[in-house]
């Protein structure tokens, strides 16, 4: 977690949302900054080339309002999908909380979801983060188009889960989201865990919010652990 | 605890100590504001005139400018550099690294010179180096944590804003 500011009385949370060129990053913020009451949001600032492709970075602040006392508030960022946007990718990074993938569902598109999870993973590690231990979601988005892969697909290429080395944590974890999956389960032998999963289709907004609420959620639960 | 931020906390004591360096500051360079960013983009402290634009957005675009800086320091073979220009026709900001965590922005106009800026800026980077030292040492002890019940509270004005 960021920052505390007892003075001012604020909490900022930053997430981040990353994933492969033309997924939807941008679309997401978007459709927040549209459906959020204009009070509880600030503006939309996009770093991007003349084409609409994201030079840098989109930034959306959104208010939860005050919460004992404490002016509460979620920076939105994305990330460029474009791999020789790298530089800007990684500092981005830096101070998230949050992390939401926004994966191209497209059979088409597994190679470049593949690859910028992979970078992902290396981005974090670089800053000294650890992308098992911090709030994760991925978000499978355009679920409307005909040459989507499935969803076990994707699970299987982008979201395997990861070892649970802690004792105390090897126990079958219901996934709150998906009834009778698990986020933690046994698998062959091996404890692992996985990151919380939507459909989406950002464009109309199918998935937006339940993503970004997921993510939030499990930010704030940081706050108080 | 997330794995990932860095934690600290900003005290009321601290936004005192800020207030106090920057105020004499302010008065000395003859400058409008200044403003304390941290490096992932968030507003610390802003002393002076109060500025007409949005400062979350200003603190996001600021931590991007001088990051975006420091890599091409890097690039031409320097660690860093510890303090940016930008000069306007009638506003300028000048933008100072301060114990490598935030940055420090001087709003000014033509009622002073960026020759005064730099002059003064230098006492005043230094003192706030200590200021910011002494709370991150302070924070690499502790966890800054919310009283109990504001994660509930949090969750259920999140359901609310974006739909339960």
């Amino acid at each position: 977690m960021s920052m505390i500011n007892y003075a001012s009385r604020e909490i900022n949370c930053k997430l981040v949302y990353y994933g492969p060129g033309l997924g939807g990053k941008t679309t997401n913020l978007e459709y927040v900054f549209n459906k959020v009451a204009p009070g509880a949001r600030g503006k939309l600032i996009s770093l991007a080339t003349e084409t609409e492709r994201t030079l840098f970075f989109d930034f959306l602040p959104v208010d939860l309002g005050t919460i004992r006392g404490f002016k509460t508030r979620f920076h939105l960022y994305t990330v460029p999908g474009q791999v020789y946007y790298n530089a800007s990718r990684k500092l981005i990074l830096k101070g998230v909380d949050g992390v939401v993938f926004v994966a191209d569902s497209q059979v088409e598109r597994m190679e470049a979801n593949i690859e910028a999870m992979q970078n992902l993973y290396d981005n974090m590690a670089q800053h000294g983060y650890n992308l098992t231990t911090i709030p994760f979601v991925i978000q499978y988005n355009k679920r409307d188009l005909p040459n989507a892969a499935t969803v076990k697909e994707l699970q299987a290429a982008l979201n395997p889960g990861w070892p649970v080395d802690d004792p105390a944590r090897q126990r079958p974890t219901p996934d709150p989201y998906h009834e009778g999956e698990f986020l933690v389960e046994q698998v062959d032998g091996q404890w692992i865990e996985r990151a919380t999963h939507f459909e989406a289709v950002a464009m109309n907004g199918d998935g937006v919010f339940d993503t970004l609420k997921a993510v939030s959620k499990l930010v704030l639960k940081t706050l108080g652990s | 605890m997330s794995a990932g931020a860095s934690s600290w906390s900003f005290h009321e004591e601290d936004s005192h100590r800020i207030h106090a360096i920057l105020g004499e500051f302010l008065r000395e360079a003859n400058a409008r504001s200044g403003l304390i960013v941290d490096r992932t983009g968030q507003m610390v402290a802003m002393v002076g005139e109060a500025p007409e634009f949005d400062p979350t957005a200003f603190a996001s675009l600021t931590a991007a400018d001088f990051s975006a800086n420091d890599q091409l320091a890097r690039m031409i073979g320097e660690p860093e550099f510890g303090s940016l220009f930008h000069q306007g026709e009638k506003e300028s900001m000048y933008l100072a690294d301060v114990a490598r965590r935030v940055i420090l922005v001087v709003l000014f106009d033509n009622r002073t010179t960026l020759g005064l800026v730099k002059l003064r800026v230098k006492t005043a980077v230094h003192q706030l180096n200590q200021v910011f030292l002494d709370m991150f040492n302070r924070s690499g002890t502790t966890q800054p944590q919310v009283e109990t019940g504001f994660v509930g509270d949090a969750e259920d004005e999140l359901d609310k804003l974006f739909g339960a």
